[in-house]
């Protein structure tokens, strides 16, 4: 209840001061320095926004956070050392890419699991019906193959 | 009292509806036509009365009256007249009832247009339709009330949320619930046909333009939302992956498979079980987006719900309609025929890899928005899972479909052969590979965009090969044969072509400029091949919101080819500020200005973007679109296969089967 009406407080001051996303005087002079920095700060979440980066944000706090990162890209910190600390302060939370660990190991290969899944079903299904194929037709089939291949004509037609 | 009337009329609907939810399944079950016949007649006057409801709360909307939570909560006396229309379903309970309307026009419209079709699979449609208005028409009448009052009228509204104060709102939703809620009928089918044990090539038939018009109304929906999010949100994405995005991708990408099943079901009786279960997951994840965006369970840039009882209502309803649908097909689908055999590399094996691909696909984006959730539950830990992630996995799964996309309309039916479809489309690569080539000369990169460009080019190319082919094959005229064609074709064509144009847009966003600069009056900046000059910084007032406009011209080698006209602007009743931009469309790129703030010297902090052929983003959607529409006008076929399907009457599947 309590961090619901702070959550509800900060986004009303968040709209109250605009300041809109990357601005100019945040920008580092060394190119190199300063699209690192927007690489970094796409991939951290703007821990009081609903789902936006700290680089798309307008929230205070973001740019708090932008300015942090370029602070320390400046005094020669590596990318994975500013994600490292902003981890140790912030946790997983602010990382928008999940790092691997046993928790989000279900997210990551998921996908690739289910994927895996859902082919070797469709494949052992086909073979199980190609072996049906290879049996002798019953008198019912002979029919409907004949229905089938007087209309063949048709259903060429319309096959589009 | 006109207020009343519409909250009576409402209520009414609830009983028509739990009519319409038994009364025609009785008649089914017992093979009375008259019963049966029942459900046509009150599907049209359940329509009758949530219109009246509807049209009840737009009213008091229009005229503001303030003793309506509702209309205080969401409007001002001062708001133009096109918000507070569309300002109806800019709110929660507001955009509960258009859900309820769009509905009940899906109930009015198999009421009415459905001559064709068996009485018992009709009565059985309407049936489950009225199950699924009951559902929420209690819904609507328990939990969110859009006519309550208050004992004593409050003088002024507090508006709408200026975000919403936009075109955007009056097109967006109504598109999107087409297609949400236009899965609803042919999961209404799905379930009818698994009841009465029938399913065969004339139900695919009968269902197929449902099909077709939900996923053009969704496709129109996803793309206007997007480009509204483009417009509105002031820093030039597109695509967030944000929860409420991604709960309309799943539906889409769900109904996408289930579109491709249903012409194999019709042209070869194939695929049932693939063809039940995709109708059914279309309308289920259809409600999980309605649960994810109308419970506030989470946290995003479109919830603005937040009310638990209103989530464990929806949550029922969920567990309802998709465990009783699954239960129904899991008891069922057993019973269902095997359909013809077919080798791997055909028409059907294309489509069954695109089955897959779409369905692996649509189970990406539900573990990635979902997972966050799951975790939080069980271990308490708050992970984010965001646009990373999915660049990750599900560009890597859906890129390559590009790439079969083509092969798959060269394909026979039964038997293809890979080699005789690869020969047809050597023009396509070859255009793709020249592409990419001079692609990756003139840019340099980036590597995916380069790459998704040459696919994007073979699948525009390649969708046409087919039919330009034929066009040149056998006797008569040439345009004479391509005019000739089915239309249905033609639409495969276009809208595969339309997917291409997407992606081709997409791929050019590596391409696009940024700058992030501090403008004063009147000094220039190169922003990719135009020059930006903001000639003035004036205040101004607009109907509910003051702003600030910064007038600028774009030039190209000295000439001015556009203005536009980006501005701050406040909404003093909401104490909200928000960004227009100024956006000038020049041949498919676009120039995009957003005005950051106002500084106290007179200059303005800015954001500039060159965005190169951008449009064809949304172009491809509408493309996509016109594709779905020439097919849906594909009728000649459709009808004349109902009435053979008809005569020839298939025995029911429950003796037919082994």
């Amino acid at each position: 209840m309590i961090r619901t009406l702070f959550l509800a407080l900060l986004f009303s001051l968040a709209a109250l001061a605009p300041a809109y996303t990357v601005r100019p005087d945040e920008v580092l002079a060394d190119p190199q320095l300063e699209s690192r920095a927007r690489a970094i700060s796409s991939e951290l979440r703007c821990m009081v926004c609903q789902n936006q980066s700290i680089d798309d944000s307008d929230a205070p706090l973001a740019r708090d956070l932008r300015l942090l990162v370029r602070e320390r890209l400046s005094a020669g910190d590596s990318d994975s050392a500013i994600r490292a600390f902003l981890t140790a302060r912030y946790g997983d939370f602010i990382l928008l890419r999940p790092p691997l660990k046993l928790e989000t190991a279900l997210l990551w290969v998921g996908p690739g699991v289910i994927f895996l899944l859902v082919a070797l079903l469709l494949l052992r299904r086909h073979y199980k019906k190609e072996d049906v194929a290879g049996a002798e037709l019953t008198t019912e089939e002979r029919a409907e193959l004949a229905a089938v291949l007087s209309s063949k004509d048709e259903a060429r037609r319309s096959a589009g | 009292m006109i207020v009343e009337i519409g909250h009576y009329a409402l209520v009414l609907a609830f009983v028509l509806a739990l009519f319409q939810a038994t009364v025609p399944l009785i008649g089914m079950r017992l093979g009375d036509a008259r019963l049966m016949q029942s459900a046509r007649s009150v599907a049209l006057a359940q329509f009758a009365f949530v219109v009246l409801a509807y049209a009840a709360l737009t009213y008091a909307h229009v005229v503001s009256d303030f003793s309506l939570v509702n209309v205080y909560e969401n409007s001002h006396s001062a708001k133009p007249l096109v918000y507070k229309i569309s300002g109806v379903w800019g709110n929660h309970e507001g955009s509960m009832l258009l859900w309820v309307l769009v509905l009940s026009i899906c109930g009015a419209s198999v009421a009415l247009f459905s001559r064709i079709m068996p009485e018992p699979l009709r009565a059985g449609a309407l049936g489950v339709q009225g199950w699924i208005g009951a559902a929420f028409l209690l819904f609507v009448l328990a939990t969110s009330n859009p006519f309550a009052r208050f004992a004593e009228a409050p003088l002024e509204g507090r508006d709408l949320n200026p975000i919403l104060q936009d075109p955007g709102l009056a097109i967006h939703p109504p598109l999107l619930y087409f297609g949400y809620v236009g899965f609803s009928v042919t999961f209404s089918f799905a379930a009818a046909a698994l009841i009465s044990g029938r399913i065969d090539a004339g139900w695919a038939l009968i269902v197929r333009p449902w099909v077709l018009a939900a996923w053009m109304f969704l496709t129109l929906g996803i793309a206007m939302g997007s480009y509204w999010a483009y417009y509105t949100l002031g820093w030039g994405g597109f695509w967030f992956w944000d929860p409420v995005e991604n709960a309309s991708l799943m539906p889409w990408l769900a109904g996408t498979a289930l579109l491709h099943c249903m012409s194999v079901m019709q042209k070869r009786d194939a695929l049932k079980i693939w063809t039940i279960f995709l109708a059914i997951l279309a309308f289920s994840l259809s409600l999980l987006g309605t649960f994810l965006v109308r419970s506030g369970v989470l946290t995003s840039v479109h919830a603005f719900a937040n009310d638990p009882a209103r989530g464990v209502f929806i949550l029922a309803i969920l567990v309802l309609f998709i465990g009783g649908a699954l239960i129904l097909f899991a008891v069922r689908a057993n019973a269902l025929q095997a359909g013809c055999v077919f080798a791997p590399v055909s028409r059907e094996g294309a489509l069954v890899l695109n089955n897959l691909v779409l369905t692996c696909a649509c189970a990406t984006v539900f573990i990635g928005t979902l997972y966050p959730l799951a975790l939080e539950a069980v271990t308490g830990e708050k992970i984010s899972v965001g646009a990373p992630y999915f660049n990750l996995t599900f560009i890597p799964l859906c890129l390559p479909l590009a790439l079969a996309m083509p092969f798959g309309q060269q394909l026979a039916w039964k038997r293809g052969t890979l080699l005789g479809a690869a020969q047809r489309l050597t023009i396509a690569a070859g255009c793709a590979f020249v592409a990419s080539a001079a692609l990756a000369l003139a840019k340099g990169g980036p590597v995916l965009s380069i790459i998704a460009a040459g696919l994007a080019i073979f699948l525009i190319i390649g969708s046409f090969a087919d039919v330009i082919a034929r066009s040149f094959r056998g006797p008569g005229h040439v345009l004479a044969r391509a005019f000739g064609m089915p239309r249905s074709a033609w639409a495969t064509s276009i809208a595969h072509a339309g997917m291409g144009l997407t992606i081709l847009g997409l791929a050019s966003t590596g391409w696009g400029v940024e700058e992030i600069v501090r403008m004063q009056p009147g000094q220039a900046v190169a922003v990719g091949p135009y020059e930006l000059t903001t000639t003035s910084i004036v205040p101004g007032k607009g109907p509910n919101f003051e702003q600030t406009v910064a007038h600028t011209l774009i030039r190209a080698g000295g000439v001015t080819v556009a203005e536009i006209d980006p501005a701050q602007r406040f909404y003093p009743v909401r104490q909200m500020s928000r960004a227009e931009a100024g956006i000038a469309t020049l041949g498919l790129g676009q120039v995009y200005m957003s005005v950051a703030e106002v500084n106290h010297d007179g200059s303005i902090d800015a954001r500039l973007y060159w965005k190169p052929i951008v449009v064809l983003i949304w172009i491809g959607a509408l493309v996509m679109a016109a594709g779905g529409l020439l097919s849906l006008s594909d009728r000649r076929i459709g009808f004349a296969y109902v009435a053979r399907a008809r005569r020839r009457a298939a025995p029911p599947i429950a003796q037919a089967a082994e």
